[in-house]
């Protein structure tokens, strides 16, 4: 009888890593998703008197887009945020994160601006306080400000059909 | 033109080893000792091919053929030429051919040595390690091949990792790799035993220099890499519970408890079933830890180039080979693994206690390192594990190891009385309570339980090899005649026992003792570090042959007088576009003094790490002696005898 | 292979910025060493098999300047701990947390132990060997190998 149990250990192991094989052991998942953003204090990119808070980010569902000028998979993923704000009218707001204002603007205006506004996050407080460990990475906020999704990494058209799209249709107040 | 005779070669010993495997099995299924014969040279010829495939490689590096795709990753023409050659086993698909070949050495040790067994025995060992051979070259021809031509070929290549530039390289993998595989000879041994449905007498004779010699590579090996981490990632750590670190350690701790009960089967024809599935155990783990190493499946600095469709693929090997033989050893292992007598308090339950504890630490390891994926498989969650959890449980586990071990290496086979060893071993218990308090009250801060602990253990290891070396030595007419003429797997024990005693003390005293400060500093600025005082007199400029340099000259004074002097450089590879730190180390057997640049703060300050690691350099010792110790007891007169099956039956009548 | 490139591109990203080692001042020795032991057990989220201590990775100095600042603050170590966890999760914990899901990690251990521990006693029971049956084998095994139970 003892002598079965190694092979059934093995076998548990197997399943185990083979089931591992299709993970990303890389990926953090965040422990922020159906809970409230983070409350903060900071201006807009454009404006530097001009300033934006939670408060500003509720009434609708909309996606917050962690970027900076110096991040280059963002440049990957920047195309498609501007055909979505565009076409598809989805509501983008950008966070700035540990960026310079001239650098930013600069940035936006050689690539295309997707957003409303960008929060300006010079010193990464709002984006420790969303968890952010690596740029890009996009949130989706439903209309009461509570985080719903996060994509970690550059967005792809794929994600954005198969995850993102039908989460905001979902997310959307019934239309009157 | 060369690298396609080396891909040739590869194929042609692929051959060979479908010939190593396929013969001998028609031999035993037909009983015609002609197929059986034909094994031997196909493994020697195996290996002959892939040596000069092998060359061919080397070669290639060498005269820097960037349309070999491996070369131009992992070189450059501004690559120093001793690291072209170590660059060969630099990355996946080379490391691969590096371990076909070693695998293809041992095979051919193997032939050397194997008119000792049965024919049937002899022919199942090299079938099997046939087997892996074709599972390995396979994965190599078919996934990574080092011989894949990519046109056009790039002017120059891609430089090796900067980490990878260094002696380490040259020597880490190789002995690792050779421990690694060693241990397939033993599993092949133990699934001979139980394909042809036997335990020989002189089995465990037979394969217990090979499970030594395995494992003193393996010793070396892992010593080489924890050294080889201190010096150059630049923080002073030398293990960090890794999960490839780990997966060289788990095969080693069941190597461990293998080399051990090789010697209970061998002497007293016990734990025949142990000591198999420990075989099968050892090489499992190697397997194992082949897999996470190169699959992506845990995140790893060791980690090579990771694509989980090559896991795919060594999953395959190891669901064959371990899976195969655990069914084999589930099968077969009632009828063939029995046997075996004795009392309760024998040398052989300390043996059997060794055995078991080195399991469950095993075991444990191996659930830390695969917890945090088994959460994740199953959408649990995302944790990690780290240190501050593998310190804790094997540092627990490792104490009644250390008590087992001061009692066991003097109990007697058979039969000993608990009333004998206290008798004998008081004053080593004595020793070792009296360093324990002594240190107790030496050592103040968080450390001092462990650290007294661990070195009441250490010296109650010492004390009790003293005791067994002084029982057998005095009282005899000429006392240092009888020290001298002990047998050489004696002479090894001690020195292999102290050796993991030195290790023990060399762990808690620097994890105690040490003293890291994290310090900002300009040329000019001097800081104390207990005794010693570390002066930044300089910065300047360095240029290699294929990196720019911050080099600091720091000198070291004591007391008013200099210690020495350090150069720590902060360097930047070009082609690569990675900077590297190189510390400045003071080595010494007491204490290291330790310098590394980290980042540039304003002006010409800098932030500097500087170390006073007290008796890291004993954990690195400790394990070189227990790799002597295992070399003396490999080579011990009784394995050099060529005896054939019948004449070892008697012989094991006749050993003490 | 998509994921891949992605996590790829995610740390060329990372790495576009530039390293960040700053040392801290301390005026409490105690409240050093209680740094020293959360940076260490933290885990960098950029360059993973790091940790928070040993990482030049700019997030990491963000995380250290973080932990230095609540630790001067009077925070004490399970809420500068509990602050990161609600933000990264348990990942960043290189001493995962003793909960329903980590038990088996915890105590599987000292279960392991406690196995073999059984398993060696009741081996070791069982095993007693049968008295020699034949004195005169006995004696005549005693006589050729010439020495009785010595050790190796």
């Amino acid at each position: 009888m003892r002598f079965v149990v190694p092979l059934a250990i093995f076998i548990v192991l197997v399943v185990v890593l083979s089931l591992g094989l299709k993970l990303d052991p890389r990926y953090v998942p965040s422990p922020l998703i159906d809970k409230p953003a983070p409350e903060f204090a900071l201006t807009r990119l454009a404006d530097p008197a001009a300033p934006i808070a939670r408060a500003d980010l509720l009434g609708r569902p909309l996606l917050l887009n962690v970027w900076a000028s110096w991040c280059s998979a963002c440049r990957v993923e920047h195309p498609l945020l501007v055909d979505l704000a565009q076409r598809e009218g989805v509501e983008i707001i950008g966070l700035n994160y540990k960026d310079t204002r001239p650098e930013a603007a600069a940035w936006l205006k050689a690539h295309g601006d997707p957003y409303r506004d960008s929060i300006f996050d010079p010193k990464g407080k709002l984006g420790l306080d969303l968890g952010v460990y690596g740029v890009p990475e996009t949130f989706v906020l439903d209309a009461q400000g509570v985080i719903r999704y996060k994509q970690v990494g550059p967005m792809t058209p794929e994600i954005w059909r198969d995850e993102i799209k039908p989460l905001l249709a979902e997310l959307q107040p019934a239309a009157p | 033109m060369i690298p396609e005779i080396g891909l040739f070669l590869c194929l042609l010993a692929l051959a060979l080893a479908s010939v190593q495997v396929l013969f001998p099995t028609i031999g035993l299924l037909r009983g015609e000792a002609a197929w059986l014969a034909m094994a031997r040279p196909a493994a020697r010829a195996q290996f002959g091919c892939l040596l000069a495939a092998f060359a061919t490689l080397v070669h290639a590096f060498l005269v820097n053929d960037f349309s070999l795709v491996y070369v131009a990753q992992n070189s450059n023409t501004a690559l120093p030429w001793p690291f072209r050659v170590s660059a060969v086993w630099g990355a996946h698909e080379g490391s691969l051919l590096l371990w076909v070949l070693i695998l293809a050495g041992w095979t051919y040790a193997v032939t050397l040595r194997d008119r000792a067994l049965p024919s049937d025995i002899a022919a199942v060992v090299t079938a099997v390690l046939g087997l892996v051979s074709i599972c390995f070259l396979l994965f190599m021809l078919f996934t990574s091949n080092p011989f894949a031509r990519g046109m056009p070929a790039p002017p120059d290549g891609a430089d090796l990792n900067p980490l990878l530039q260094d002696f380490g390289l040259i020597v880490h993998p190789p002995m690792l790799y050779m421990g690694y595989v060693g241990f397939a000879v033993p599993f092949a041994f133990a699934i001979a035993a139980l394909v042809r449905g036997r335990l020989t007498p002189g089995w465990a004779r037979w394969a217990r220099p090979w499970a030594l010699t395995a494992w003193l590579f393996l010793t070396i090996g892992i010593a080489l890499g924890s050294w080889w981490a201190y010096y150059e990632l630049g923080w002073g750590g030398w293990w960090f519970w890794d999960p490839v670190e780990n997966a060289s350690f788990m095969p080693w701790l069941l190597g461990t408890a293998l080399i051990h009960s090789l010697a209970v089967t061998d002497k007293r024809g016990a734990f025949k079933s142990w000591t198999v599935l420990l075989a099968i155990g050892a090489f499992s783990l190697s397997l194992l830890g082949t897999f996470l190493v190169r699959s992506g499946v845990l995140t790893s600095v060791h980690a090579f180039a990771t694509d989980p469709a090559r896991g795919v693929f060594i999953l395959g090997i190891l669901g064959l080979c371990v899976g195969g033989s655990l069914t084999l050893y589930a099968w077969r292992g009632p009828s063939v693994l029995a046997g075996g007598s004795y009392a309760p308090v024998s040398r052989e339950t300390f043996l059997l206690a060794n055995s078991l504890l080195l399991a469950v630490a095993t075991a444990t390891i191996l659930l830390g390192t695969v917890y945090p994926l088994v959460l994740d498989a199953f959408g649990l969650g995302k944790i990690s594990v780290g240190p501050p959890y593998f310190n804790l449980v094997f540092g627990l586990l490792m104490i009644p190891l250390a008590l087992a071990l001061g009692w066991g290496q003097f109990a007697r086979w058979k039969e000993e009385s608990l009333g004998r060893l206290w008798l004998q071993l008081r004053f080593a218990a004595g020793a070792a309570l009296m360093v324990g308090l002594c240190i107790a009250f030496a050592v103040d801060g968080p450390a001092r339980a462990t650290t007294a602990v661990g070195l009441a253990l250490a010296t109650w290891i010492v004390a009790s090899t003293l005791t067994g070396l002084w029982a057998r030595c005095a009282g005899r007419a000429s006392p240092l005649t009888a020290l001298i003429s002990q047998p050489r797997s004696f002479v090894g024990q001690a020195i292999a026992h102290c050796g993991f005693a030195l290790t023990i003390a060399g762990v808690c005293l620097t994890v105690a003792l040490s003293v890291d400060r994290h310090e900002r500093m300009a040329p000019g600025d001097s800081r104390q570090l207990g005794e010693y005082e570390f002066r930044f007199e300089s910065l300047n400029e360095y240029a290699g042959p294929n990196y720019q340099a911050d080099e600091a000259r720091f000198t070291i004074y004591r007391n008013g007088k200099l210690v020495t002097e350090l150069n720590p450089q902060k360097r930047f590879y070009k082609v690569r576009g990675m900077p590297m730190t190189e510390a400045g180390i003071d080595p010494g057997f007491t204490r290291d003094l330790y310098v590394s640049l980290g980042e540039p703060l304003e002006g010409k300050t800098w932030s500097v790490r500087l170390h006073y690691k007290a008796y890291v350099r004993w954990v690195w010792l400790g394990a070189i002696l227990m790799a002597t110790g295992g070399l003396l007891a490999a080579t011990d007169r009784r394995y050099r005898q060529t005896v054939s099956a019948p004449a070892a039956a008697g012989l094991q009548a006749q050993e003490p | 292979m998509r994921k891949l490139l992605l996590v790829a591109l995610l740390l060329l990203a990372a790495g576009m910025v530039s390293a960040a080692d700053t040392p801290f001042e301390f005026k409490d020795p105690k409240v050093e060493r209680r740094y020293q032991k959360l940076a260490n057990e933290l885990r960098c989220l950029v360059c993973q098999n790091q940790s928070l201590a040993d990482s030049h990775a700019d997030l990491a100095q963000d995380l250290r300047d973080e932990v230095y600042r609540m630790l001067n603050d009077g925070q004490t170590d399970e809420e500068i701990v509990g602050f990161l966890v609600e933000r990264y999760g348990d990942f960043v914990l290189y001493r995962p947390p003793v909960a329903g899901i980590t038990y088996a990690l915890w105590f599987g251990p000292a279960l392991l132990l406690a196995g073999a521990g059984l398993a060696w006693w009741r081996i070791g029971r069982a095993k007693a060997p049968a008295p020699p049956t034949d004195p005169a084998e006995a004696a005549a095994i005693a006589a050729l190998t010439g020495r009785r139970n010595e050790p190796s």
